[in-house]
């Protein structure tokens, strides 16, 4: 099922995470957000940046249990809890977040 | 598994029991799907907060060798994946003395910290485990 932004079309699965990583940008990111009526602030950029830099390090999408503990050690405790992230992404902030980072979904998540 | 906050508050007092899990990994990292799968295992494992650790033998030490380049042979490189192991509270990682000696290979060698273990106190801590999972 593809995502067109901007006039052009990119791969995703059937829950909508981008299959090649590579084709990865900000408008895309807005454009998932969009078709889920979210919309992204600074906050949600933090989050999705620290994943894209997570990726980018260890070659996985973290758990949520791993994002919530590594978010508190950079942004601050205020940030690295549940119930922040849960605001920020009520689908989930490992499942959501990645996907509008254009990761895959994280290990252990069905 | 669907999404949870990992059982992060509720583990222990719920479940109650932790046992000793081993995994034990024995292949090259390339070439079958053991290594792989032991990783992904070890990562979903994880949420489940038991008593985790890693043995690396035989070929299996070249999972952790510095340096791997994929490219050519079309696979993901995995091996950053070991350096987040830490973040999931995953920190006992063994390997065995005379695997790494016998390949030319020592500790600096390696993408992570670990503790060696000579072939003898290996069979004392496999010895120990509850459950011992092989790859």
């Amino acid at each position: 099922m593809p995502i067109v932004v901007n006039g052009q079309s990119y791969e995703t699965d059937e829950e909508g995470y981008l299959t090649n990583r590579t084709d990865w940008n900000e408008d895309l990111a807005k454009e998932m957000a969009k078709v889920d009526n979210c919309n992204l602030t600074e906050n949600h950029w933090e989050v999705i940046n620290f994943l894209r830099e997570y990726y980018e390090e260890y070659q996985i999408a973290p758990a949520v249990r791993v994002l919530t503990k590594a978010i508190g050690k950079k942004l601050g405790p205020d940030k690295g809890n549940s119930k922040y992230l849960y605001e920020l992404f009520p689908y989930g902030p490992a499942k959501q977040a990645c996907k509008y980072a254009g990761l895959p979904k994280p290990t252990g998540c069905v | 598994m669907s999404e949870t906050t990992g059982g992060v508050e509720m583990q222990e007092d719920v479940s109650g029991v932790v046992k000793k899990f081993l995994y034990v990994n024995r292949k090259a990292p390339y070439g079958t799907i053991y290594a792989l799968e032991s990783l992904e295992v070890v990562l979903i494992a994880a949420a489940f907060d038991q008593d985790v650790s890693l043995v690396f033998l035989d070929d299996g030490v070249y999972q952790l060798v510095k340096g791997q380049h994929t490219k050519t042979i079309d696979v993901k490189n995995f091996s950053p994946t070991y350096r987040a192991l830490e973040g999931y509270d995953i920190e006992k990682l063994y390997v065995e003395k005379e695997s790494l000696a016998a390949r030319g290979l020592t500790p600096e060698d390696l993408i992570v910290p670990v503790t060696l273990l000579s072939a003898a106190e290996m069979s004392d801590l496999m010895d120990g485990q509850d459950i011992v999972l092989s790859f």
